[in-house]
């Protein structure tokens, strides 16, 4: 324990790396909620539909995942070595396998189509 | 759920369930007893329940996955016992079969195996790398009891409401409620979801334990190689996880809320949870057996008196391993017709992620080779797993040309070749290391020659048990079938099986006498019983609460065989200066934490909104008082680590 306390505050309030602004956080919530709402309404309402229904979808995806990191995750504050950002990408290179795999899978199933 | 009748509530009608009834019953009236009767209840809770320190979170860890091989063994026993007796359709019904089957392969995997290997984190890896506790003490003991209460959960089911019964990886449509209306599926849904919280806050503290808490001086590259492999599981835990998580949340939203992700009608398809199950599925199979990777290439190291062979080419095999493990799911779904590309694409890579298995092998017997080796039982164990995980690998790479699986899939060709890498390589590797860290935990080693009874009826059981279901299976005999016609010619080779299958039942229980013969005439230890080579070796056994009195400088790798080899030169340590140490404070706020996760999960199985309430409110309210409670650590003072080394017979 004693290494890893002599930074830190007793209670883990760490003092030593910014956890950002009320502000920040505020605009990060909207921003989530807003890019959570927009697929929901244009898809619940039948707005769009089909191949643009599912583009809308995964770019939603794909912004609120940024949100998240950079607003609740504090991607950019972080000291070397830069184990969030390897662990991060390692964590791309995962979800794209399983978007991708999934997609790939289920189209060409014969039994699907 | 309405409860109109008591048989609504509880299972009955089985004599086999009344006598567990019964069984259950009397061991927590005992239990009750015998806490009161030796006033033992503060003690339980001061030093148990409430504990943080990594060495007991380990112990329970260790004794609940124990008894948990107990209940998952019994299941398999009475599958074997029904499948010697095909025509008997008296002792398991078909039905019955279906719930044991998978309570059986929900038990072993998720409430055994993956709790036996936290166990192996938690006591040996601050112990390795030279920490005094993990990275966040108390998530660790939130794990654990979480982990506890949804083993629990999923545990009652076979008494009250009834088990799930649509197999381990419960594929819809069986599982949904249109097939499954019962509330067996939603113990199973909830009883995983939240020992699965508990398994990924493991993995991020034992990656965060390993990555920021190592003594100075321990490079990555100067890390034991169990180390290793903790952090490749880990790694491999917190990518694969979450995805069991969300899929099973749309099970249960399917269930629940009357969604239609993977029913057959609305839209909904089952073969995406198929696909989805075993992203995490197959990941989960290389969590498992990578630790018992790194658990033989310490033992093969210390047994053989020499260091590893290889260490850069292990370091890189396991860590290649728990990514590549992302890529080969579709191999356990050939037939589902996903067409020819995809299934040659993933018959490929499973057969290349084969390579870097292959080659740990050739490390071990190198660092065999030459070596002064000793057959002590870690070793003994470690000897058996090396032909019984090869061949168990080959029949892998047979079942991974796509074609020939149209033959192999949901036969018992399958069913042998996953219980020979899951005991020869999960089991066995398990085993090892309990055998070579029980020293280390408890300060006396276990009796050598019930454990070598116990070694050969384990293994000559395993060939006895599981030989034959290959040859089953390519006779054309299927998974999860409870009877068989007499003209199918399958009796006597499944007779065998069964024999077999008693045969380990019986290794087991020279294990549990083992134990308390080892206690009962217990012969205490030194800190280096084997001639370690790492730094679990350098402290007492057991080790102090708070590990080691010096933070330890590393300066290589396997650093206790370097300071002995220098101590042998006659260069000794300096003498001790002892600095007080810092140390979490025991806290009630995980298990109570965790009961409350209990409740609402049995609520949300019930559908009961009068449980779930309470139960959610539990919850947020100890993460509430706990977010406000300051009072968590204290120092440890120099006077009272002189005096706890003195005691461990240490020069101060
Ligand atoms: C004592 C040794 C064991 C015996 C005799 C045994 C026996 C069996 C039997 C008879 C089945 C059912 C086959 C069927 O009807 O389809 C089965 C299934 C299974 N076993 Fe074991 N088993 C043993 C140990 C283990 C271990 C150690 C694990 C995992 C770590 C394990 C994991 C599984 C799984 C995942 C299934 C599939 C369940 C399903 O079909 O949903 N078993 N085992
Ligand atoms: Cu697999």
């Amino acid at each position: 324990m004693a290494q890893h306390h002599d930074t830190h505050a007793p209670h883990g309030g760490d003092a030593h790396e910014s956890h950002g602004s009320m502000k920040s956080y505020v605009l990060g919530f909207v921003l989530s909620l807003v890019l959570t709402a927009i697929p929901l309404i244009l898809v619940l309402n039948d707005i769009v539909t089909g191949n643009a229904a599912d583009v809308v979808l995964l770019v939603t995806a794909v912004l609120q995942f940024v949100v998240q990191l950079f607003f609740f995750m504090h991607l950019k504050e972080e000291k070397k070595p830069r184990y969030n950002l390897m662990v991060l990408l390692l964590g791309l290179v995962i979800v794209l396998t399983i978007v991708a795999g999934s997609i790939w899978i289920m189209k060409y199933n014969m039994v699907s189509h | 759920m309405k409860i109109t009748k008591l048989s609504d509530f509880f299972v009955t009608g089985d004599p086999l369930i009344y006598g567990a009834d019964v069984a259950i019953g009397l061991t927590m009236v005992a239990i009750v007893v015998a806490l009161t009767a030796f006033k033992r209840w503060g003690w339980l809770w001061r030093e148990w329940l409430t504990t943080v320190d990594h060495k007991r979170i380990g112990i329970m860890y260790v004794i609940a996955s124990l008894l948990m091989l107990f209940r998952g063994g019994v299941d398999a026993l009475l599958m074997r016992t029904q499948l010697a007796l095909p025509d008997s359709m008296e002792f398991l019904k078909p039905d019955h079969y279906n719930d044991i089957f998978t309570t059986h392969g929900v038990i072993m995997i998720l409430f055994m195996a993956m709790p036996l290997m936290f166990g192996l984190f938690n006591l040996v890896v601050p112990l390795q790398i030279g920490a005094r506790d993990v990275a966040f003490p108390l998530l660790n003991s939130l794990s654990f009891w979480l982990f506890f209460m949804g083993a629990m959960l999923f545990n009652v089911s076979f008494v009250i409401g009834g088990s799930p019964e649509a197999g381990w990886l419960a594929y819809p449509p069986l599982s949904e409620k249109m097939f499954s209306p019962g509330v067996g599926q939603d113990f199973y849904i909830w009883g995983i979801q939240i020992s699965g919280i508990g398994s990924l806050m493991t993995g991020i503290n034992f990656i965060v334990t390993i990555l920021k808490m190592r003594a100075p001086g321990m490079k990555l590259m100067k890390m034991p190689m169990f180390t290793w492999s903790v952090l490749s599981s880990c790694l491999t835990i917190i990518l694969a996880f979450p995805i069991l998580t969300v899929t099973l949340a749309l099970l249960f939203i399917d269930r629940y809320f009357g969604a239609h992700f993977f029913t057959l009608d609305m839209g909904g398809n089952p073969m995406m949870y198929i696909n989805l199950i075993w992203m995490w599925g197959h990941p989960e199979v290389y969590i498992v057996v990578l630790p018992a990777f790194g658990i033989f290439s310490e033992i093969v190291a210390t047994f053989s008196k020499k260091r590893l062979f290889g260490y850069g080419s292990m370091v890189f095999a396991l860590m290649s391993i728990s990514v590549f493990s992302f890529f080969t799911w579709a191999h356990h779904f050939f037939t589902m017709g996903s067409g020819a590309n995809v299934n040659a694409f993933f018959a490929v890579t499973t057969m290349i992620i084969a390579i870097p298995t292959g080659v740990k092998i050739f490390n071990w017997l190198f660092t065999m080779y030459k070596g002064k080796i000793t057959f002590e039982l870690p070793m003994l164990w470690t000897m058996a797993f090396i032909p019984c995980f090869v061949v168990g690998g080959m029949t892998g790479v047979m079942l991974s040309v796509a074609p020939a699986d149209f033959q192999f899939h949901n036969s018992y060709f399958l069913i042998a070749h996953f219980h020979q890498v899951l005991i020869g390589g999960v089991v066995f590797g398990y085993f090892a290391g309990l055998y070579y860290w029980w020293p280390k935990v408890f300060g006396f080693k276990l009796n050598e020659k019930l454990g070598r009874w116990a070694f050969w009826l384990w293994n000559i059981g395993f060939y006895v048990c599981f030989m034959p279901q290959y040859v089953l299976g390519l006779m054309g005999m299927t998974r999860r079938v409870s009877s068989y016609s007499w003209d199918t010619g399958w009796w006597s080779w499944n007779f065998v099986s069964t024999i077999g299958g008693f045969l380990m039942g019986i290794g087991f229980l020279f294990q549990v006498w083992q134990i308390l013969h080892s206690i009962k005439f217990m012969k205490r230890v030194k800190g280096d019983p084997w001639g370690g080579r790492t730094l679990e070796w350098s402290i007492p056994s057991p080790a102090p609460f708070y590990n080691f009195a010096i933070t330890p400088k590393v300066e290589g790798r396997d650093d206790w065989w370097r300071r002995k080899e220098l101590a042998a030169q006659g260069i000794q340590d300096p003498p001790p200066k002892y600095e007080p140490i810092h140390m979490p404070k025991n806290s009630g706020t995980p298990i109570v934490m965790s009961v409350f996760w209990f409740i609402l999960g049995f609520g949300f199985v019930f559908d009961w909104l009068w449980l779930i309430i309470p139960g959610a409110i539990g919850i947020a309210g100890t993460m509430l008082y706990h977010s406000f409670n300051y009072d968590t650590d204290y120092y440890v003072t120099v006077d009272e680590i002189k005096k706890t080394e003195a005691k461990a017979g240490r020069v101060v």
